[in-house]
């Protein structure tokens, strides 16, 4: 049965892939701003503190079997406590701005181990939250995640020119006035808000992989921040696609196809632009 | 229109227990070109800190275009171009474009966009400082001599009347010095911009600005550059706090 009819006949492959454009979409586009601030561990942090998250969210299901929260609710919650905890940890030690990370993040692994323990270990489950799930997304995360989406674009389009401006020169926008930190807390409940809705797809431990790679491949070959923006997108909706396809046929973790199509993406543009160079030179001399 | 941009009058400022400004009174008139000049330490980053309304003053009055600093509003009367502008991440991918319209961010305001009345304004500043064949490259492709005039366009492209530069040439080569002084004498003539410029090199600076003050800790010395070259060296070396070497360059 080729692709196409089966992405006809079953509602999940449809929802796996929809879930897919839009995190191939917004992944990126914050991951972005999140390269050229030099911030990326803060998506790790981010991601093990969702894990907690959503190691609680199974622990409550197993023991009381509450479905008022999903793991996916308990995860995202997670991850803007975490997001705002790493900002006040970064007030807290102004010298050493780096430590906010590691603490949160073996914080987040810490309570993860706690909350799996007391749900009775590892199960399939948690696999899936881990490296990511061609099947794993269900309708109701999904509305979640389309309205993340919404959120997530409405406020990056509204305050791009204030994020852009406190990227390139934080003290400039700061005498200029714009109000930094708040902006700044903006930013970092929206890499929140990104982390956990492709936490389903990529997993936890690769999540940050969709943030970064995506940049670290177009900031090779893009002129100018737009431009790297646009190329990053690309490169993030076509990992996707390609390695949920792979994922699905070769019965692997989506997780793991996305993050070797990035690499791939990764050697070629690096390539390209070496060649690029030599060709500049050679101009050059003749 | 007030003919005044800056005064300062007894303004005195401390960090905890360091004094930093005691007593000073400085007043700059509208088309100056004033050179602010003082040893490390002597309370010059501060006064400019003070004038971009970063810090109050402890004691003592600023009026900015006859308006008192605390109830001032037009900011973007004010431009600045700081010493530290080209401390930024070389690797960021972001053009010269894009780089110059940030100077407009604050003055669009939130929740509002860039206009096309905008993207012109971008492009005039960056002709001013004679830099549009770059328009496109990234920012840190180019020199350092380069950046600084993609700095000062940054700060025109809300067309402030007053702009301050905080040491903007250090680590520029000779004669791109000699050029950033032509543009800010452009700046100052056909634009009509009053200027501040805080700037170690004495020799290069009283050649080109029409006026000089000396700060350490109080106002040691205000007037016109030929009074300043008339000084005795022993004066200006007192102001200091030690002996120095100053090269003047005569036209």
């Amino acid at each position: 049965m080729s692709l196409l009819s089966q992405f006809f006949e079953f509602e999940f492959l449809r929802t796996t892939l929809y879930t897919g454009l839009i995190i191939g979409l917004i992944a990126p586009l914050l991951g972005t701003f999140v390269v050229v601030r030099r911030l990326s561990l803060i998506a790790d942090g981010l991601s093990h503190v969702t894990l907690a998250g959503i190691a609680f969210g199974l622990f409550m299901d197993k023991k009381y079997g509450l479905a008022v929260i999903t793991p996916f609710t308990s995860g995202t919650i997670f991850s803007i406590f975490g997001a705002i905890l790493i900002e006040r940890l970064r007030t807290v030690y102004k010298a050493y701005q780096d430590l906010a990370i590691p603490i949160i993040l073996s914080g987040g692994v810490g309570l993860s181990v706690i909350f799996i323990a007391l749900a009775d270990g590892l199960n399939n489950d948690l696999y899936s939250y881990l490296f990511g799930s061609v099947s794993a997304v269900s309708k109701q995360d999904f509305n979640t995640i389309r309205i993340i989406a919404v959120i997530v674009l409405t406020l990056m389009v509204v305050f791009y020119k204030e994020l852009f401006m406190l990227s390139f020169d934080e003290e400039h926008a700061k005498v200029s006035g714009i109000h930094s930190k708040s902006i700044h807390l903006l930013f970092i409940l929206l890499t929140a808000l990104v982390i956990s809705a492709s936490i389903r797809i990529v997993g936890v431990l690769l999540v940050s992989a969709l943030m970064t790679l995506p940049v670290a491949s177009s900031i090779r070959i893009a002129k100018g921040f737009k431009q790297t923006i646009f190329y990053s997108i690309i490169f993030g909706e076509a990992s996707v696609i390609l390695g949920i396809v792979s994922g699905y046929y070769l019965e692997i973790p989506p997780g793991g196809t996305i993050v070797m199509v990035l690499i791939a993406f990764l050697i070629v543009t690096t390539f390209l632009q070496k060649v690029w160079l030599k060709s500049q030179r050679k101009k050059a001399i003749v | 229109m007030t003919d005044t941009i800056v005064e300062l009058k007894n303004i005195r400022y401390a960090y905890e227990d360091k004094i930093a400004l005691k007593d000073v009174n400085l007043s700059i008139p509208r088309g100056a070109f004033l050179g602010l000049v003082g040893p490390n330490g002597g309370g010059k980053t501060t006064l400019i800190k003070l004038l971009l309304g970063v810090l109050t003053p402890q004691h003592g009055s600023i009026e900015l275009f006859g308006t008192p600093a605390n109830k001032f509003k037009d900011w973007q009367k004010i431009g600045f171009v700081s010493q530290k502008a080209n401390a930024f991440n070389r690797g960021f991918p972001a053009t010269v474009k894009e780089v110059v319209a940030t100077g407009l961010t604050a003055q669009i305001g939130y929740l509002k966009f860039f206009t096309k009345k905008h993207r012109e304004k971008v492009k005039e500043a960056i002709e001013l400082v004679g830099m549009s064949e770059y328009i496109n490259q990234n920012i840190g492709d180019l020199s350092g001599g380069q950046q600084q005039r993609i700095f000062i366009a940054r700060a025109l492209v809300s067309e402030p009347e007053f702009l301050i530069l905080d040491e903007p040439t250090v680590g520029i080569d000779t004669e791109n010095v000699q050029k950033f002084y032509e543009l800010l004498g452009k700046l100052n003539h056909e634009k009509k911009i009053t200027l501040l410029l805080v700037s170690h090199d004495i020799g290069t600076m009283t050649s080109h600005a029409n006026g000089v003050a000396c700060l350490n800790k109080e106002i040691h010395f205000h007037g016109d550059t030929e009074a300043f070259h008339n000084l005795s060296e022993q004066r200006i070396s007192s102001f200091y706090g030690h002996d120095l070497n100053i090269v003047t360059h005569n036209h």
